[in-house]
């Protein structure tokens, strides 16, 4: 039995059914690391000794029969940007090089308590501002798909995990595609909730209003469960919600007979693969056959979303990245003549060109005097941009398209040219201005091999229409979602 | 002909609020402790934490709102407020700008000019900063965070005042207004209620407004009512020179009894204000309101008018009573008990101001309680403790709240009036003071004064005069 080639909800009832124990587990995922990870570096940390402890100590229970969730005993990898107590939390950045929490996410004591193993912190895209996760002071996660290739970002490094088999799910941050995509680029799962379903207390914020925590996994039955265990309500978290719906499993049915699924045809003009839109619109067929009704409309706004996302995104990181200043923790400049000196050295030194190109646009558009022509006038667009989504969801209860425009694009790639890289976002950064729920499940290769992914979009509470959709798309394709595990490390591990 | 100026005063008024814990986290507010010891990760900024506001700030504040007449912002939102500094964790401080929780208030102050309405711009909530610690090498600094995340409110007046004498006025009616509701102690000394004060001068009869000067550092009403005088001086020196007065916040040092510059207009930041995504928006409901509404106090005014109705007890002891809403609790709270109304009075009036005088303290800062100040009536109605012993008995009990009958009875203090007990000691101090004998013999009334004093002291003060008295003459 090849451990790495089951699902996170297959290996724990294979741990309940005492045909595998956790240690076992643990030493698969540690062994996957050995064997590849120096290819593909998709952590940043790995806590071998304690992940091997903490096996032992998650048995004990499970064998007391304290702990029986869906989850017990299996290995996940935690995104850097959550912190983890006692163990190192980056950011994928030198500001946070240092850096150890005193304190774990909510997010990752629920995965905790669920009995879920924790294997390591995965790289990512510096404090989340990237597509592609080479802007991290730790160096490029690479593509387990094929290593030539870019995993996506921000949270490449969990995706590019579960890719490779490195851990059977993980924990990313979804600010404006940062789950999605990567999860699209790598052919995982991903999946965004409803802002305010998973507490972000615990996640260094990016940008506050957008950013959601979700799983990558391998396919949406995982997915679901997953969710289940991550969305409780927090009261440390002021924009957590109080959710009486989290029965996510429950929406796992095969069935979207009379299902309304809408396709946006400004999801699919200029800019998008033909590859892809081949492979979405296929996927769409897949759903109708299955007796969904599915019809294009205009969804509206969809160029505005762009600029409207970064204007907010980049108003809320300045602010956001003001506490980073060599004071507290992390890093602090080794020279320095006096406060305003430490804190511009700390700072120069500290982050890296894209977040500094960041910060500095969130700071002019929050500057006096651009304020009501820029940061005013993006709430605006938000706020019309999620009117035009209440008017899809009137008609539709899924909306279907693209995650991407492109499959992932070659390492080295997309920096030079950071408002293309922009752009590539199209798709996935009006979600995380309305704040709904949307997925990336596979849904095939392009000609080079690299998976596309399908987004499939809900109104908000509604993740259980897309939970029942992907499920019904995933039998009927019984698309091979699994972890790569024939990556040998030599890039040549397609399946 | 001499040109007549006009002093216009604004004031931006911060008060530290009673709240036992923290604006946005659970951390303890209360003054001193080692420093970082009330602290979490929330108000030393810590990655990944978030603030939760705390609901009694919320009441608190909307409370002082209804009492200064303010409207209530149905609809509030706090915002950030973004400069570096490291008394300041997140290097933002979250306070509110554009939907403050209240405004367009007001409150009546009356002075010797008599009665005025003075304008409330707004009043805000926001998070105080910790406090910074400079080595004296000068070579590094520490910082604090045990103050960081107490919770303020800004109160903006208009600039409707026109002397210092209406500034005082204007502050001691919000603070009676502020310690009546609980809402806070309002120590100017110690920082729980801080005024900066906004001045520009005039020529009297012009409509504009002067430029205006900020001055900080203002520790008492003393202090403020000298930075008003020197301020007003040093603007109408500068105009009478044909100088312009610069727009700049101003240091008061009252040492000298001069300010010095800090920051001009042009050194001012951009703060960046923006609406703060980790918290939501305030939404005050009628219900909450009613029940804040419910809960106001009987503010001086009502409190003066009943006082008048239902004791006995004359005009100045009602003002000077009611001028604590602390002192005005006790004194209701030992009354309830059964003490008599003019004699629980004229405990708090005569040795309760001289002992807060002799130990500089403020009516707040009382602390012997209700039942023990109403036990020691009791004593002394029923004759148990003379007046000496009871004074005695009272310092005692205002340093240490001790329960008086137990401290009667413990330390012997109980007067001696049984005739028996007391004769003997009389027959030794007639014996003693053979001349004092003679003085009253021959008719100088006044010398058994002397000889009941000598017997007192005999007696360390616990005999009852009365009887002493009526010994002495049955045995001279």
């Amino acid at each position: 039995m090849d451990l790495l080639t089951m699902t996170a909800t297959q290996l724990a009832a294979a741990i309940k059914e005492k045909k595998v124990t956790v240690s076992e587990a643990v030493q698969a995922v540690l062994a996957q690391i050995e064997k590849t990870e120096a290819l593909y570096h998709c952590y940043i940390t790995v806590d071998k000794e304690k992940a091997l402890e903490r096996a032992k100590e998650v048995q004990k229970k499970i064998d007391a029969g304290e702990l029986s969730g869906p989850l017990a005993g299996v290995p996940v990898a935690i995104k850097d940007n959550l912190c983890t107590e006692g163990l190192l939390t980056t950011c994928g950045s030198k500001m946070l090089g240092n850096f150890v929490p005193a304190y774990s996410a909510q997010a990752v004591k629920n995965l905790e308590e669920a009995g879920a193993v924790l294997i390591g912190k995965t790289n990512m895209d510096e404090f989340a501002m990237g597509s592609t996760t080479e802007t991290s002071f730790f160096g490029v996660t690479k593509n387990p798909v094929n290593p030539e290739y870019v995993p996506g970002g921000s949270s490449g490094g969990s995706a590019a995990a579960v890719a490779a088999g490195e851990c059977f799910f993980a924990l990313g941050s979804d600010t404006g595609g940062s789950i999605r995509q990567p999860a699209s680029f790598c052919g995982v799962v991903g999946m965004k909730p409803t802002y305010g379903t998973v507490s972000r207390y615990g996640l260094v914020a990016y940008a506050s209003s957008l950013d959601q925590i979700g799983p990558l996994c391998k396919d949406v039955t995982d997915c679901a469960t997953i969710l289940e265990v991550l969305a409780t309500h927090d009261e440390k978290d002021s924009t957590s919600l109080n959710r009486n719906d989290t029965d996510f499993t429950a929406a796992l049915v095969e069935d979207v007979k009379g299902m309304k699924i809408g396709i946006p045809k400004d999801y699919f003009g200029e800019g998008l693969d033909p590859e892809v839109k081949a492979a979405i619109l296929k996927a769409a067929e897949v759903l109708q056959e299955k007796g969904a009704i599915v019809e294009e409309f205009d969804l509206s706004l969809t160029e505005y979303a762009v600029p409207a996302y970064y204007t907010i995104a980049t108003a809320e990181a300045s602010s956001n990245l003001e506490r980073f200043d060599g004071v507290k923790y992390g890093y602090r400049t080794p020279d320095y003549l006096g406060l305003h000196n430490m804190y511009k050295k700390t700072r120069s030194e500290g982050f890296g060109a894209e977040v500094k190109r960041r910060i500095m646009l969130g700071s002019f558009v929050l500057s006096s005097g651009y304020y009501d022509a820029y940061y005013l006038k993006a709430l605006r667009v938000k706020a019309l941009i999620k009117k035009a989504f209440d008017e899809a969801f009137a008609k539709y209860d899924v909306i279907l398209g693209p995650v991407a425009p492109t499959t992932a694009p070659k390492l080295g790639e997309s920096l030079s040219d950071p408002l293309k890289m922009y752009l590539g976002d199209i798709y996935t950064i009006s979600v995380n201005l309305a704040g709904l729920p949307a997925m990336s499940i596979p849904c095939g290769k392009d000609e080079k091999g690299l998976p596309i992914g399908l987004q499939l979009i809900g109104d908000c509470y509604k993740e259980k229409n897309l939970i029942r959709a992907a499920y019904t798309y995933e039998r009927a394709v019984a698309a091979d979602v699994c972890a790569n595990t024939e990556a040998d490390g030599n890039g040549k591990g397609e399946v | 002909m001499v040109k007549q100026y006009e002093t216009v005063i604004g004031l931006e008024v911060h008060v530290e609020l009673a709240s036992k814990t923290k604006i946005f986290c659970g951390c303890s507010t209360a003054f001193g402790g080692a420093p970082n010891t009330h602290t979490c990760p929330v108000c030393t900024g810590m990655p990944g934490s978030l603030p939760v506001l705390n609901k009694q700030v919320l009441e608190y504040a909307v409370a002082v709102g209804l009492a200064t007449n303010c409207e209530i912002t149905r609809f509030s939102k706090f915002d950030r407020k973004n400069y570096f500094y490291p008394d300041n964790p997140q290097n933002y401080q979250i306070s509110q700008l554009y939907l403050p929780i209240c405004r367009n208030g007001s409150v009546e102050i009356e002075t010797e000019s008599g009665k005025k309405q003075i304008g409330i711009h707004e009043i805000h909530m926001e998070e105080d900063a910790g406090k910074m610690i400079h080595d004296e090498s000068g070579n590094f600094s520490l910082v604090d965070y045990n103050r960081s995340g107490v919770p303020l409110i800004e109160i903006v007046s208009e600039p409707d005042m026109r002397s210092a004498e209406e500034v005082i006025a204007y502050l001691e009616r919000l603070r009676m207004l502020i310690q009546y509701l609980g809402a806070s102690d309002c120590k100017l000394q110690e920082g729980s209620m801080r005024a900066d004060v906004n001045i520009s001068v005039r020529e009297a009869g012009c409509e504009t407004l002067g430029t205006r000067t900020e001055m900080k550092n203002l520790n008492s009403f003393r202090a403020i009512a000298r930075a008003i005088e020197g301020e007003t001086a040093r603007q109408i020196a500068l105009i009478e020179a044909g100088e312009k007065v610069i727009q700049e916040t101003r240091r008061w040092d009252d040492g000298k009894g001069e300010s010095f510059t800090m920051r001009s207009k042009e050194d001012a930041q951009d703060y960046r204000y923006f609406p703060d995504p980790d918290l939501v928006p305030v939404l005050v409901f009628e219900k909450f309101l009613a029940e804040i509404k419910d809960r106001q106090p009987e503010f001086r005014e009502a409190k003066m008018e009943r006082y008048q109705r239902e004791f006995d007890i004359p005009a100045y002891d009602i003002d000077i009573i009611t001028g604590s809403k602390h002192m005005a609790d006790l004194f209701e709270e030992t009354v309830a008990l059964g003490a008599q109304p003019k004699k629980v009075s004229n405990w708090l009036m005569v040795e309760t101001l001289r002992l807060l005088k002799e130990n500089g303290m403020d009516p707040e800062d009382i602390r012997f309680s209700p039942k023990h100040l109403a036990a020691l009536i009791k004593l002394t109605d029923s004759k148990a403790i003379n007046s000496t012993v009871a004074k005695e008995v009272f310092e005692k009990m205002f340093a240490e709240d001790i329960d008086p009958e137990k401290y009667v009875e413990d330390a012997g203090l109980k007067t001696v009036s049984d005739e028996g007990a007391l004769r003997s000691v009389v027959e030794e101090v007639i014996a003693n003071n053979p001349q004092s004998v003679e003085d009253y013999r021959n008719g100088k009334e006044k010398a058994i004064g002397f000889l009941v004093g000598q017997t007192m002291k005999a007696m360390k003060g616990k005999a009852d005069p009365a009887v002493v008295n009526q010994l002495l003459k049955e045995l001279l």
